[in-house]
């Protein structure tokens, strides 16, 4: 059986246990063709411009990215702070992969549909009666965009990066997935924000 | 699995003395998405380019300040750099190109079009740059 060493800066004399050394893959290869099928269908809906399909991929990916980003923030973020430096490195090897896949296809489908929808019922018209609450919702968009391509996707790579090492630094793991979860409660607030300003759009 | 605890080994301490590539490259980023909300909330007019050009003029600046300052960084995960900035550039002159081709399908022309494109270039540079540097800040340099 393969052994994990992690460095911890401070803290016990080393601690063996038998648990298996999983290098992570850093693109997990097997949910490809997932993202491509959903990528194909993204580009049929904004092809032929349908308005379910549109409106489809906007609110279920934008619905899906908002829960994501909430639930790592504020649900997993503190349980991850509190696992200890082993267990956050073995919950990292299988987390951050997946998430390095799902989150840029679920922004893609949101913003990409969004686009497309506001242009079909006209809402990005300067002529829109709401047009302010079209560019405030781009707005907020804009900084969700600096801080998850920013911020969140360095920190999802470097930890998987980290995390392929012999040696793995168990305390930068610590430090960039806390800067993660921090980042995705930060655009899941955001995503309220943006919520707020699209359900207003579409009542009034 | 074996926990150990050892001190920094060479050349992490570094990580801490690196110039400020990752924020002027998030900064460059961050002017060119205020230059592409300017003239997207103009439509269907033509804004004024005069903001969007100087957003852009700015943004470039900072990149390139980004990149002479990392250059001069010794030592550094070069091979890591241009391979993860590599696939991600890849990944982004893609999502650049279909941009791109919205654009012209959509009737942009001219001087619009140069502007808009010129802040897809800056983007699709700005994100492989800040990932390449932010994995490779963290991997230890190859021995020369």
């Amino acid at each position: 059986m393969a052994q994990m060493t992690v460095r911890t800066a401070a803290g016990p004399p080393p601690i063996a246990t038998d648990t298996a050394r999983r290098l992570p893959q850093v693109v997990p290869l097997r949910g490809i063709p997932v993202v491509v099928a959903v990528i194909g269908g993204l580009v049929a809906a904004i092809a032929t411009n349908r308005l379910w399909a549109l409106d489809f991929f906007h609110v279920a990916g934008g619905g899906l990215w908002t829960g994501v980003d909430l639930f790592v923030g504020f649900v997993v973020g503190p349980i991850i702070g509190r696992l200890s430096v082993p267990a956050r490195v073995e919950f990292s090897s299988r987390f951050m992969p997946a998430m390095l896949l799902l989150m840029p296809t679920l922004v893609i489908c949101t913003l990409a549909a969004g686009w497309q929808l506001a242009r079909h019922e006209g809402f990005i018209l300067s002529s829109y009666p709401h047009h302010g609450w079209v560019v405030a919702s781009m707005a907020v968009v804009g900084v969700m965009a600096v801080v998850a391509l920013g911020f969140l996707e360095p920190a999802n790579l470097a930890v998987l990066f980290e995390l392929r090492k012999p040696e793995p630094d168990g305390a930068l793991i610590g430090r960039l997935m806390r800067r993660f979860a921090y980042t995705a409660g930060i655009t899941g607030a955001l995503q309220v924000a943006t919520l707020v300003i699209m359900t207003r759009l579409a009542t009034t | 699995m074996t926990a150990t605890h050892s001190p920094e080994p060479a050349g992490r301490s570094d990580v801490d003395r690196l110039p400020p590539v990752a924020e002027l490259t998030i900064g460059s980023m961050a002017l060119v998405i205020v230059g592409g909300i300017y003239l997207a909330a103009h439509l269907p007019r033509r804004a004024d380019l005069g903001p969007a050009i100087g957003l852009l003029s700015a943004s470039g600046a900072l990149l390139a300040t980004a990149v002479a300052l990392l250059a001069r960084v010794r030592p550094f995960a070069r091979q890591v750099f241009f391979r993860v900035a590599g696939w991600a550039l890849l990944a982004y002159v893609v999502i650049a190109g279909m941009l791109e081709y919205v654009f012209v399908l959509d009737g942009t022309r001219g001087e619009l079009l140069a502007v808009l494109t010129l802040m897809l270039v800056v983007f699709a540079l700005d994100i492989p740059f800040l990932f390449g540097f932010s994995v490779a800040r963290y991997q230890e340099p190859r021995p020369t």
